[in-house]
Formats: C-alpha cells, structure tokens, sequence
C-alpha cells in the first residue's frame, strides 16, 4: 500500500509557481528522502499533503484516502514536524506537549517522558526560552509521542548538534523497524544518503527523479581526472569540466569505448575514472535544470 | 473542547486585566455620583443644553440628575467603548493571531476540523465577552448599592443586554476579517471599534447622518435612548445582528479553505 501517493499534483500561489506535476509514490514502510535546495517546493508539498494549502491541480492520497475530502482522519495518522517550529508564547514545554496530545484525543504522556529523556529535553522550560535545537526537540516529541504510521518531517535536523541528530536518526529507525513510514525533506544529501532508503528530487517544483539511494547511485556517469591535457575531448556527455592544478577533471555519461578512443591520441600521464558521488550526480541533476532554465529564459 | 479551553487559559490575563480596568472606572463613577449629584441638579440644565455637545452623547434626551441618566450615559462611554475595544481585539486575534505567531501550523496538523477550530475559537471569544460584561454588571450592582441608589431594573439589565450585544457583535465583525489576515490587525480592530463609536456620535449630531445607526452598533446601544424609550430599537438591532452573523458568515465560508501561509 502507498503511504503517499500523488498524481499531478500541482500548486500555484497566484502566478508564483510552488510545484508542478508532481507524481509521488512513497509506499507504507519506506524511509524516503525528499531532497532539492531551498526554495524547491519541498515544504509546498509537504504543506500541501497535510492540507495547509489547497492544490491548485492534482490529487494526493495518504493510505488511500483523498488528502482534501479525508482530511481529519489522514492528520490523526501523521506526525509532523514543520521546518520552523512556533508553540503558544508563554507555554512551557510540557503543556505544549500535552495540548498536542489532548488535540488528539490521546494521553501520550509515558511515551513523551520517553522521548523527552532521549533527546534531553527539559519539560518545565518555557517555549520561548528554547533555542532553535530545543525548539525542533519539542517538534520531534509532537510529531512521534503518538506513535504516527507516517511521520512527515520538513528539514528536521537544522538546528540540532551532531549528537543530537544521530539519537533522533536513531529514533526514526525504531519507529522505522516496527512498521511506521518516514518522510523527511533535507537539503544536506549526505545525510538522506546516509539514513534513507528511497529518495525523491525536487528542483525548481518539478520532481526529478524518484528512485532506491542504491540505484540512484547507478548512474552511467562516471568522474574523469586526466593529466596531460588542458582541453576535454569535444564529446557528447562531458559536464562539469574542471580544471585542478595541471589535472582536468569531467562528469562523462557515455559510452567508454568512444571516450578511450578520444583520449588514445592525447599525451596523457596520468588517468582516474572513479563513480561519482551520489552528491556530484545530484548537484548534476540541479545543474541540468539550470542550464536548462538559462536555456529558455535566454 | 481542547481549543476552547486553551484559547480561555490563553486570555485568562487580559480578560482579567479588562475586566478589572473597566469594572474599576464604571465602579469609580457610580461611587462618585452622590458627589456629582448634589451639583448634578445645577449643572444638568446647562448639560442639556450644550446643543450638539449634548446631543453627540446623548445628554440632551436623559437627566443627567436621575441615577439611570447618569449611568445610562457614563456607562455607555465606559462599559460601550471599552468593551467594543477589547471585543474587537479577541475578534481580530482569534484567527490571524496563530498565523502571526506561527501557531496556526502546529494546530491545523493536528487531526482537529477547521470548522471546529472556528466553532471553538468563536465560542472562546463570546464567552470571555460574556465573563467581563457578568463581571462588570456585578461591581456595577453592588457599586449602586454602596452609593444607596438602587437601579432600575428593566433599564438596567436592558443597559447591559445592549452593551453585550454590541461586543459580540464588534468582536464577530472583527473574526470575521481575522480570517482574511495572515497577520495580527490589533490596528485594525481597535479602528474599527473606535470608528463604530464615532459613527453613532456623528449620526447624533445631524440627523441626515441618522442612518449611521444601521451600521454602528452604538446605535442600538445608545444608553440615553433605552433610559428614554425603555426598549432597544428593533431595527437597528436587527442590523447589528444581521452585520455580527455576516462576520461569523464570512469567517466559515473563507477560514475552512484559506492557505496558511
């Protein structure tokens, strides 16, 4: 079953674009990185799911349901953590916790206590007193003390220290294990690589790709380094030619045979064809699409 | 329930905070009227007869002399416009408040409807109206007892019927443009309240401005008109209630589908 689920799924605000066409499948158990750079349309996606923002086009179900028409009932089975967490001034911590809990019908106290221990979060402050890193804590117990089947996290880790993020992780790879789907947006693709098994990327409000970590890795591209020469061969599939010190260095996505051929006649001393990164094949997808736009708008 | 709950411990300070400013003034006016009455009786002729000064509050139509004269019309500065301030500030905040501060999200991802949001949020707003005019009405009774006036009845609670009226209907006029701001309009609703309370001091003062009292609702609420004709105008009220529902109107209709930016 498809924990996420979205066909065309399109949002304008006036004639600003949000995001467009997106089709999305995350299925019930995934762990699913939802990447791109600010500004991409990550958290209008989001927002959109949880039924802040009417679509402008579309549709999206969450476990089937229709996310406009069902809307109550999809929220009772998400936890979600927004980017930039605002409570009620004056609150302290374990009220908000606890208003959050009551607006579900539910008393998630021991659970909460739980969460608040791990990520050493002091339920007698007040909310305004917290730091950006407290705040997102006060975010995460909300977001889990329930038990959610899906948990929608936009940008969770900003904010919260190296230690901090490995114990949340941690916490998302229990709930993980026991059966709950993970949908979390960041910008830093190490870390989605890291922890994620299914990733989606979005640029410009258009999903890009959506595929395995593993298989978005296999790319045919491969990183080139080459002394002796100063100029790439002219070849189709060459990107991101660089050069560094007396190396150049180049994306190639073509076939190997026509590059060795190019390359026999150069006085080369030396040459490296490695696997790129899956940050390089990225920052290689968001450049397409930039040059892509520089294309049209030129 | 949970929101109205919250939104009441929310308010508890400034519900307190105005019913205690208001209640101390109306308190503090009706304990210095023995003192005004004895010049009282010298001065009201002059009072009535300040031409549009009175009329603009309404001194020209009661005695100024008479206890429920007194109170009709100091009550209405003090109880009408202090509770149209602070009703169209709980009216302005209810909605654009939590976009304002950024609360709306936590709340509208929690599997509550907007339609209860709204039911509760509203529910919230009349209810505090309701505590600091009950308040009120209670320093303003026991006030009158201390001085030895006992105020007539009918009036009396016509007096506060009317005034709590025009609250309600100030803060649901305001809840309703709350939910067309992302943005706190404190501004705006302590504008709109004051604007209300000049309109019905213009139509007071030229009669081609007379219809002025369809919109405001310091119209029905005009305390020297209820002393005078002991009822409140049935058109005017009409109006304001008819102007409160359209508010509330307006609030469902553009709140259960509004963006939350």
């Amino acid at each position: 079953m498809n924990a996420i689920r979205t066909c065309s799924l399109t949002k304008y605000y006036g004639k600003a674009r949000g995001i467009i066409d997106i089709d999305l499948a995350v299925e019930e158990g995934d762990f699913f990185g939802f990447i791109g750079p600010n500004g991409a349309g990550k958290s209008t996606t989001i927002r959109t799911l949880l039924g802040l923002i009417a679509p402008t086009g579309g549709r999206a179900e969450i476990f089937g349901r229709d996310i406009r028409s069902r809307r109550e009932e999809i929220l009772a089975d998400i936890g979600y953590m927004p980017s930039e967490a605002s409570f009620y001034h004056g609150m302290k911590v374990g009220e908000v916790i606890r208003y959050s809990a009551r607006l579900r019908g539910r008393d998630c106290g021991e659970e909460a206590g739980r969460l608040c221990e791990r990520l050493e979060l002091d339920q007698e402050k007040k909310v305004n007193q917290l730091s950006l890193g407290n705040r997102k804590k006060v975010s995460i117990v909300c977001a889990l003390q329930h038990n959610p089947r899906l948990c929608i996290l936009d940008e969770p880790t900003s904010g919260l220290d190296p230690l901090m993020q490995r114990e949340f992780y941690a916490i998302l790879t229990e709930r993980n294990a026991k059966g709950s789907t993970i949908f979390l947006s960041s910008h830093v693709l190490s870390e989605v690589q890291r922890h994620c098994r299914k990733a989606g990327v979005i640029r410009g409000g258009r999903l890009l790709v959506s595929d395995t970590i593993d298989r978005l890795g296999q790319t045919h591209t491969k990183r080139v380094t080459v002394r002796g020469i100063s100029h790439a061969p002219a070849l189709d599939g060459i990107k991101d030619v660089k050069a560094a010190g007396d190396a150049l260095t180049f994306l190639y996505s073509g076939s190997p045979d026509v590059l060795l051929k190019a390359l026999a006649a150069a006085p080369l001393t030396d040459i490296n064809i490695v696997e790129p990164d899956l940050e390089e094949i990225f920052l290689h997808f968001y450049r397409e699409e930039d040059e892509a736009h520089d294309d049209s708008e030129s | 329930m949970t929101i109205l709950k919250a939104e009441l411990r929310r308010g508890a300070k400034a519900l307190i905070l105005w019913t205690a400013v208001i209640g101390f003034l109306l308190g503090i006016c009706i304990l210095i009227y023995p003192e005004m009455e004895s010049q009282m009786n010298e001065i009201s002729g002059m009072f009535s007869e300040m031409g549009s000064f009175s009329a603009a509050f309404g001194m020209d139509r009661v005695n100024f002399g008479e206890f429920m004269g007194f109170f009709a019309v100091e009550c209405g500065n003090v109880l009408g416009l202090g509770g149209a301030l602070f009703g169209a500030l709980l009216g302005i905040g209810a909605l654009a408040g939590e976009e304002k501060e950024g609360t709306a999200e936590f709340l509208l991802t929690h599997p509550v409807s907007r339609r209860s949001v709204l039911l509760q949020k509203l529910g919230a707003v009349l209810l505090q109206i309701l505590i600091l005019n009950g308040a009120v009405l209670g320093i303003s009774l026991v006030s009158a007892l201390l001085v030895g006036e006992a105020p007539e009845g009918k009036t009396f609670v016509l007096l506060f019927l009317a005034y709590l009226i025009l609250q309600m209907e100030i803060a649901s006029i305001c809840f309703g443009i709350s939910a067309f701001l992302s943005r706190g309009g404190q501004g705006l609703g302590l504008g709109i309240a004051a604007l209300a309370y000049f309109l019905n001091i213009i139509a007071n003062l030229t009669e081609d401005a007379g219809f002025l009292k369809y919109i405001t609702p310091f119209g029905y609420a005009e305390g020297a008109d209820i002393v005078a004709e002991g009822s409140l105008n049935s058109g005017y009220l009409a109006a304001g209630i008819a102007l409160a529902l359209l508010g509330i109107g307006a609030a469902f209709v553009w709140y259960q589908r509004k963006d939350i930016a």
